[in-house]
């Protein structure tokens, strides 16, 4: 498929409050023509590919309590038993005994484990794909401590080799990996679009640059959707008097490589940005208001790559939080009430919970925290990918309404998180509720109440 | 040999044998497994610490989650704490830990002994009736999860039938050997199945708590 082929195919559209892949008339949620006993192999060999003995003793572990349903958010609001989280991994975890496990010789002599099939694969989709964020909360209610989020991430290396993954992931994941964005901003659109903000809001840009200390990142989120982010990004950067440059050659933070399950791909993406910051000596790399971006580049690169990462890596919030803390960004005061919505990644599985917190505690607001607030925050429901897939959509609003409820909750007169995938899913609810209420960026907030010297 | 002899002689040293080389080959099954070195800059470096409090942190549900899972963790502390006191605070239970052990500790009253046996039994009867009933767990559960709880509840019945000596026309020695017989079937099946639980939740707890550690995110 060329670039034009995919333009037809699957047309992006970016005038949605929810941008992405156009609903497909119709789905291919199969990809190439693998024989069905084919894709069941080619699924369990990329699962258990890196299982080393960390995945082993979650296996291993599931007593069986089901706990996980009730952190669930798609379980909760729906009690479908299917979107247990551990159900989401049966298969695999069939799979598992039968074939890996200690005991994988009595379970196949026994007959105790059947032979997982393509149209169980295929019927998991769903449960893989459209019914988890990654947003880990099951984690933390697990009393056998096991990392399922991690587990369904690794569940989709499988799925992706055998073909397996949903239409508009798979699509936005393929553009990705040819175009360097999900989202059709090319280096080229990308470029356009810095320079447009730097007129448009008065604003020094510095885009490749040979050397510079610190090198941005942004979202295609962010690119096509929230340009004045980039705008933001850099009028901090030059508040701070730092030496700063975005790169047309590793400037896309997101990595569909992992959300859909192509490690490969993932690895290509995160070396893009590695390289790039490689090229001009940068020491720090920014990342921008994104949640899995953190992941992928705080915690995941360096052990694809192989190699311990020449900088540190920092998620735009803790950047921030580090430079309101040492007293070199000062910031005028906001007068108003104010929720933060915790992006997964960055708080429950990132460690970055409080960052933002401190940000806000500079700002002066008066912060009014939902309920479970921090690292046992409800996701938004569009996290992993979940967003991209139109047929998720009722279930993803259905997760929704607990926000809904936990904002309103609150009073807060403004709603704040740093992530631009989180606010997409906000605005894209927004929409479908008739809500009246906005979810804004604390870093575009930080960027509009700068102290100058 | 009658079936006492049989139960306290070779049956028993079978099953002890199965149960520790059982948990071995679970257990070094796993450990043994590749483990790469993470190289992603760690936020802190205290995973042993990590490790330690989420094997802790775990054994009570937080206060987002209590609400919903109040039941079945009272249900569960309840038949893990009776358990444990049937097994390790019964006279005749502890006289068999010091022929294997080489030593003793005080018993509670049997009166106790009695009360916690039957309180187990009932939580553990509650416990397959919510198994049975939760759509969640019916849709969930398996083999391994039936015969966990057959052979976890067929000892505490058969010790209350000895005790009680209502053996339904059996004598007390062929009760006493069908109970010895139900606890060696437990230690056989206990490494196999979920009641590995016993051994594997502190690999995998801490195993989370140390990657979360490392990434400065709560243990």
């Amino acid at each position: 498929m060329n670039s034009a082929d995919l333009d037809q195919q699957h047309p992006l559209d970016l005038e949605s409050a929810r941008i992405g892949v156009r609903k497909p008339e119709q789905r291919y949620d199969l990809q190439g023509d693998t024989p069905d006993e084919a894709r069941v192999h080619t699924a369990m060999v990329n699962f258990v590919k890196d299982f080393g003995a960390t995945a082993a003793t979650y296996m291993e572990s599931c007593v069986h309590c089901g706990q996980c349903a009730e952190a669930c958010h798609f379980y909760v609001q729906t009690e479908n038993p299917r979107y247990t989280p551990i159900w989401k991994l049966e298969p695999f975890k069939q799979a598992y005994k039968r074939e890996a496990g200690p005991f994988s010789l009595i379970y196949r002599l026994l007959g105790l484990k059947k032979k997982v099939t393509t149209a169980e694969l295929k019927e998991w989709q769903e449960l893989i794909y459209d019914s988890c964020t990654l947003c880990g909360r099951c984690t933390m209610i697990c009393p056998m401590g096991i990392d399922i989020a991690t587990l369904v991430g690794q569940a989709r290396h499988g799925m992706f080799q055998a073909g397996i993954v949903p239409h508009e992931l798979w699509s936005v994941t393929e553009r990705a990996q040819r175009e360097g964005s999900p989202l059709g901003a090319t280096p080229s659109v990308f470029e356009e679009r810095v320079e447009w903000m730097g007129d448009e809001h008065e604003v020094k840009m510095f885009i490749d640059k040979e050397k510079a200390d610190v090198m941005l990142t942004m979202s295609s989120i962010e690119i096509q959707k929230y340009p004045e982010s980039m705008a933001a990004m850099a009028k901090v950067m030059n508040h701070l008097g730092l030496d700063w440059t975005f790169r047309t050659d590793g400037y896309e933070a997101t990595n569909f490589g992992l959300l859909s399950g192509n490690t490969a791909w993932q690895k290509d993406m995160s070396r893009k940005i590695v390289d790039a910051a490689r090229a001009c000596g940068a020491s720090l790399v920014i990342l921008p208001e994104c949640g899995h971006a953190y992941g992928a580049l705080r915690w995941q690169a360096a052990n694809l790559l192989g190699e311990e990462l020449p900088f540190k890596v920092r998620h735009i919030s803790e950047f921030l939080a580090e430079q309101v803390n040492n007293g070199r960004l000062k910031l005028r005061r906001v007068d108003k009430a104010v929720t933060f919505h915790d992006p997964c990644q960055v708080s429950r599985r990132g460690g970055a919970t409080q960052a933002p917190r401190d940000v806000l505690k500079a700002l002066g607001v008066e912060l009014r925290e939902m309920d479970n607030a921090g690292d046992y925050n409800w996701c938004c429901g569009g996290g992993g990918g979940v967003i991209t897939i139109h047929r998720a959509d009722p279930l993803r609003y259905k997760a929704f309404e607990i926000k809904i409820e936990q904002v309103e909750k609150t009073g807060a007169e403004v709603l704040l998180t740093s992530c631009s995938n989180c606010r997409q899913s906000f605005d894209d609810s927004q929409a479908h509720f008739h809500w009246d209420r906005t979810m804004h960026s604390l870093l575009e907030l930080v960027a509009d109440n700068l102290v100058e010297h | 040999m009658d079936l006492l002899e049989f139960a306290r002689g070779p049956a028993m040293q079978w099953a002890l044998i199965i149960l520790v080389l059982g948990i071995t080959w679970r257990v070094a099954g796993i450990v043994f497994l590749k483990r790469k070195s993470d190289l992603s800059e760690p936020r802190t470096h205290g995973q042993w610490f990590g490790a330690v409090r989420t094997i802790l942190s775990r054994s009570v549900p937080a206060p987002a989650f209590r609400s919903r899972v109040l039941y079945s963790n009272l249900l569960g502390y309840t038949f893990h704490i009776g358990l444990a006191i049937v097994v390790f605070a019964y006279m005749p239970h502890i006289l068999w830990f010091e022929s294997i052990l080489g030593f003793q500790w005080p018993a509670l009253p049997n009166a106790v002994i009695s009360v916690a046996a039957v309180v187990t039994l009932f939580s553990l009867v509650a416990l397959l009736v919510r198994r049975l009933t939760s759509p969640v767990l019916r849709l969930i559960s398996n083999f391994d999860d039936y015969f966990s709880w057959v052979v976890t509840v067929a000892p505490l019945v058969t010790g209350l039938m000895a005790v009680a000596d209502m053996g339904v026309g059996l004598r007390y020695e062929t009760l006493l050997a069908v109970h010895l017989l139900s606890v060696w079937l437990l230690f056989i099946w206990l490494p196999f199945g979920k009641l590995g639980h016993a051994f594997l939740v502190f690999l995998s707890r801490g195993t989370t708590g140390a990657l979360f550690a490392r990434r400065g995110a709560r243990t």
